[in-house]
């Protein structure tokens, strides 16, 4: 949370870009107070590491330094986010409380995983089961989503290189 | 203890205005990136915090005990965001990067003010 913040704050973007990687690093490290062992290892690898490598590669191919704002109205800006901070604080009230067994999201599908997908799959770790048999398509959705990606980041990318190669050529 | 049980909303909420904000009142196109992603991390703490237990285990089946385990339905999900995050956040950045090489700058104001200058 204090890396968040100091990420707002400074000018540097190297060190925004720095700071931003540890507060993935911390937040992996919230997803596994949270049994939530898969997703830190996730975290860690493509939050704190791919995330940042791509950052850094954008600001070794632009600039690193952030221009002193021509005033865009922060009083405005703030105002907005603490109004919607206090809404979804008020939002909270009906939610159910951290870590109770009773919540209604632990009594839907969750209970036929974790007591079927050993006989029905057979691997040990649900959230794998759940990841690659029940919700596969889920899964195959992403990956399309991914390859998507990689297309747009190699045209935009790598279609403007070569047109400025052939217009060097030309010239 | 009624309104303590909440706390983890309310980090959720902290960290996603601090995005917000960054987002919204900053003009430099890596830091609208960057705060993009805190919002994006504060959504997955969200998710993650709903399926814990307490006392319970990360979901993975061990043989001939009685355990607790969390909620693995939520862990699914926020693998699969992490990964489309990635994914949208790699094309914004490639973006950002075509971006500079058409205008020279990664400002918001001073791009703006350049496709005026264009259009006059």
């Amino acid at each position: 949370m204090v890396t968040a913040v100091a990420a707002v704050r400074l000018r540097d973007l190297f060190a925004v870009v720095m700071l931003f990687g540890i507060y993935s690093l911390v937040s992996a490290s919230l997803f596994v107070v949270m049994d939530a062992v898969d997703v830190a290892f996730t975290e860690a690898s493509v939050g704190a590491g791919v995330a940042t490598v791509f950052m850094l590669g954008t600001l070794s191919l632009t600039t690193h330094r952030e221009k002193t704002p021509i005033a865009r109205k922060p009083l405005l800006s703030l105002l907005v986010v603490i109004i919607t901070g206090a809404a979804l604080m008020y939002g909270t009230y009906d939610i159910p409380h951290y870590g109770d067994a009773n919540d209604p999201i632990h009594h839907h599908v969750a209970p036929h995983y974790l007591e079927d997908s050993m006989e029905e799959i057979g691997i040990p770790n649900v959230v794998s089961s759940v990841l690659a048999s029940y919700r596969g398509y889920d899964t195959l959705g992403e990956t399309t989503v991914v390859f998507t990606a990689a297309i747009g980041v190699l045209i935009l990318i790598g279609g403007a290189r070569r047109r400025s190669k052939r217009d060097d050529e030309r010239s | 203890m009624q309104i303590l049980g909440l706390y983890n909303y309310w980090i959720f909420i902290v960290l996603m205005m601090c995005g917000f904000y960054v987002v919204i009142s900053r003009g430099n196109l890596v830091k609208k990136l960057v705060g993009l992603n805190i919002f994006q991390t504060s959504v997955f703490i969200l998710y993650i915090s709903m399926g814990k237990i307490t006392g319970g285990t990360a979901p993975i089946l061990i043989a001939g005990k009685d355990v607790v385990y969390s909620n693995p339905v939520p862990h699914v999900l926020i693998l699969t965001a992490i990964v489309v995050g990635i994914a949208t956040t790699s094309l914004g950045l490639a973006l950002v990067v075509r971006i500079h090489e058409a205008y020279g700058t990664i400002e918001e104001d001073e791009i703006h003010a350049q496709s005026e200058e264009e259009s006059l």
